[in-house]
């Protein structure tokens, strides 16, 4: 059948099943959004507040589903503003597609009205991207960005589209979608070599990322860890991977990370790394990182291998294939002396745990919020100590339910991915969030109350920016240079109620709890201003550029 | 990581003969920060392909990064590490200097050793062509550059395996 451009689009869309998209309209989408129209019933589209919104939300529907999120822009500044949120995909390997109208081609390159070089632009923040220049190739390229952004380690991909293009016309037919493009076999010589390593050592600790989840591999990891009796740590985006509370599960490692999770991959003689970078914040100080471990590495991305810790065994490719043959033939182990020690650094890990009584602390708000949550809540996030406070404490027991923006720590991310979150699982999200970090875009509590998604915000409101004061507390002298929202006059219920959200205050431990509760039964999308003191520190702490040895357990300095 | 030592490398890469290939491939240096000595781009014996030569320095770590790097762009097909021992590489340099009629004697003598021609002639300058290894480029340019070089204009290097295979036909080592 010929169809217009801006219908290919749309028909392509849906024959790669999507039945979500979220975006915002604008001169050279005029089309576009007149076949999304047209569509009627067969595509949802979500309109946000801001195209940074729409991204964040097509985002974290990926995360939470694991489908390709899909986010539509217009040209110049609605793909600019789409900037922030492909480059938070980017740095976490979630599969988004961004769809941007541009000029006709005849005004390309005179610097017309919302024209912006929007695939120069993002080259260096996509997988890859596209530039339509032919209407007879255009659903072909959709098919291939969809396959790119899915396929192997996943990552977000572009699709510029002049506005002559979706007004021409060209032959569609709807074709079956293609499966991702097949991995590399890992290398049977590498495979060999890390289950003789396996077997000759004995204090084995698993490092799992982001890629454990984007594989769907976190059976297997906990199948080899159960056979060669490891225990497991891992990054913020390995979180959810393997429920909290496994007895072999450590928590996250790193510069924020568990006690007993950094220490142990400090003394293991084995770290088993796998979908993951070995980022700085992970590791602290490479140069210090795991001395007394050989590493092996096995990542779907053959360039992660030896790019930031010298891998001792790299192995590339398909993880589950690689992990699989793993445990078909590493020989089962018992690691009594190693457990023991874990154990030790467990129960010193509790020791430095404390709470004070009576207090609303960034503590009790997440044990209230591991009471009421279920395990299918998907918990949103924001970038600050509320984030590095949730990592640590907030209990999953299945994947996929921890958004956040690890790599690169975006602020803002929090409640368009929230509702990207709750839109793509029907669930009620919670969004763990700090006063400056809500302050970025707050704005999409108007998306959330239009759509009546249910969305829970729990603001830890300190009345600064927590994890740069803390910085500035302990390496720049009491300096609280431009940390200090004190000075401003928000009131957050009052503005999530003119937003048409609900907004209640919680000063106490039982006003949170009461807060929490009514907000997340209830289908209202709910704002809680959690006043909670602004010199609580996030410990423990690996100092910049520090090493275990330099671990800070202890508030200092205030 | 392990290696230290700075050395030159050369690296042939064929990528799809389309828009923005070549501006996909420098973004990704930028990005990882790598610094070319030299690079070359022409048509290959394949028309769908564009054939991009490229020479930097770099430790072990920054090889290996290049070429993982590279093989990870999606236009791109073939990603090969030249070893200078298997590798022909050549470059041409055109370079203009002044028409001095005492220094003729020396120009002629500078163009038999380089097998260097005189491709243009006029009374203020004359225009050399000479076609060589980098390094006899380089001494060319030595050599003449007391003669008065006016400018000059080096094409980078562009290299081929010795032997009689394709790169294209190898398959990926990693």
């Amino acid at each position: 059948m010929k169809l217009t451009g801006a219908q290919i689009v749309v028909e392509t869309l849906i024959e790669q099943g999507v039945t979500d998209v979220f975006g915002y309209p604008g001169g050279q989408v005029l089309n576009l959004y007149d076949a999304i129209y047209e569509a009627g019933d067969r595509l949802n589209h979500i309109l946000t507040a801001h195209e940074q919104g729409a991204a964040h939300a097509a985002d974290g529907y990926s995360r939470a589903t694991g489908k390709v999120g899909v986010v539509i822009a217009t040209s110049g500044p609605g793909a600019t503003n789409l900037v922030t949120g492909i480059a938070t995909a980017m740095l976490d390997s979630v599969p988004m597609v961004a769809i941007t109208g541009n000029v006709p081609q005849n005004l390309i390159g005179r610097d017309s009205f919302q024209e912006i070089d929007i695939t120069g632009i993002t080259l260096p923040i996509t997988k890859h991207n596209y530039f339509i220049h032919d209407v007879t190739k255009l659903a072909d390229k959709i098919r291939e960005a969809f396959r790119i952004a899915k396929s192997g380690r996943p990552g977000p991909v572009l699709i510029d589209i002049p506005k002559d293009i979706q007004t021409a016309t060209a032959e569609f037919e709807p074709r079956p979608v293609d499966p991702p493009f097949p991995q590399r076999e890992p290398s049977p010589g590498k495979i060999a070599e890390a289950v003789e390593l396996i077997d000759r050592r004995s204090r084995p600790y698993i490092h799992i990322g982001g890629g454990v989840i984007g594989s769907g591999t976190w059976d297997l990891v906990l199948e080899l860890a159960d056979k060669i009796d490891a225990v497991i740590g891992c990054t913020l985006m390995g979180l959810s991977a393997v429920p909290t509370d496994h007895p072999r599960f450590l928590g996250m490692q790193g510069m924020h990370g568990r006690y007993a999770s950094s220490m142990a991959s400090n003394d293991a003689d084995l770290i088993i790394a796998i979908g993951t970078r070995f980022s700085d914040r992970a590791t602290g100080n490479k140069e210090k990182f795991a001395k007394k471990a050989r590493i092996i590495h096995i990542d779907a991305d053959f360039a992660e291998i030896s790019k930031n810790i010298t891998a001792d065994i790299g192995i590339c490719g398909d993880i589950a294939k690689a992990l699989r043959e793993i445990i078909d033939r590493v020989h089962e182990a018992n690691h009594m002396d190693w457990m023991d020690h874990v154990e030790d650094l467990r129960e010193r890990e509790a020791g430095f745990i404390t709470d004070g009584p009576g207090v609303l602390t960034p503590l009790k708000i997440m044990e209230t919020v591991n009471k009421y949550k279920t395990a299918y809540t998907p918990i949103a996030t924001d970038v600050g100590q509320h984030q590095m406070w949730a990592a640590q404490y907030i209990r999953f027991q299945r994947p996929r339910k921890m958004i956040s923006s690890g790599g690169l720590g975006t602020m803002g991310f929090g409640l368009g991915a929230a509702i990207g979150a709750a839109v793509g699982t029907g669930e009620h999200t919670v969004l763990i969030t700090g006063d400056g970090s809500f302050g970025m875009n707050l704005n999409e509590l108007a998306t959330a109350v239009t759509y009546r998604v249910p969305v829970t915000i729990v603001l830890l409101n300190n009345r600064t920016l927590g994890m740069v004061r803390q910085w500035q507390t302990l390496f720049f002298d009491h300096h609280y240079a431009d940390t200090n929202l004190d000075v401003r006059k928000t009131d957050f219920v009052k503005l999530a109620e003119a937003f048409g959200a609900v907004g209640l205050r919680a000063d106490t431990p039982e006003e949170f709890e009461a807060a929490f509760e009514k907000a997340i039964r209830s289908p209202e999308v709910t704002v809680i201003d959690c006043r909670v003191d602004k010199d609580e520190f996030v410990l423990p702490m690996l100092p910049p550029g520090g090493a275990i040895d330099d671990i800070i357990t202890e508030k200092r300095g205030v | 990581m392990a290696e230290t030592k700075s050395n030159k490398f050369v690296i042939a890469v064929y990528v799809e003969n389309k828009f923005g290939v070549l501006t996909r491939v420098t973004s990704m240096f930028t990005r990882r920060g790598f610094n070319i000595d030299s690079l070359t781009v022409g048509v290959t014996e394949s028309p769908e392909y564009s054939r991009i030569t490229i020479t930097m320095s770099g430790d072990g770590y920054a090889r290996a990064q290049m070429l993982n790097q590279l093989r990870k762009l999606f236009n791109v097909k073939k990603v090969e590490l030249l070893e200078e021992v298997d590798a022909i590489e050549r470059e041409l340099v055109l370079v203009k200097i002044r028409n001095d009629p005492d220094k003729h004697q020396r120009v002629l003598a500078a163009l038999d050793i380089f097998k260097a021609k005189i491709i243009n002639y006029s009374v203020e300058a004359l225009c050399i062509e000479v076609t060589g290894t980098p390094d006899k480029i380089d001494a060319l340019i030595e050599m003449i550059k007391p003669l008065g070089i006016i400018e000059l204009c080096r094409t980078g290097i562009v290299a081929l395996q010795k032997g009689g295979g394709s790169i294209l036909e190898q398959p990926d080592i990693n």
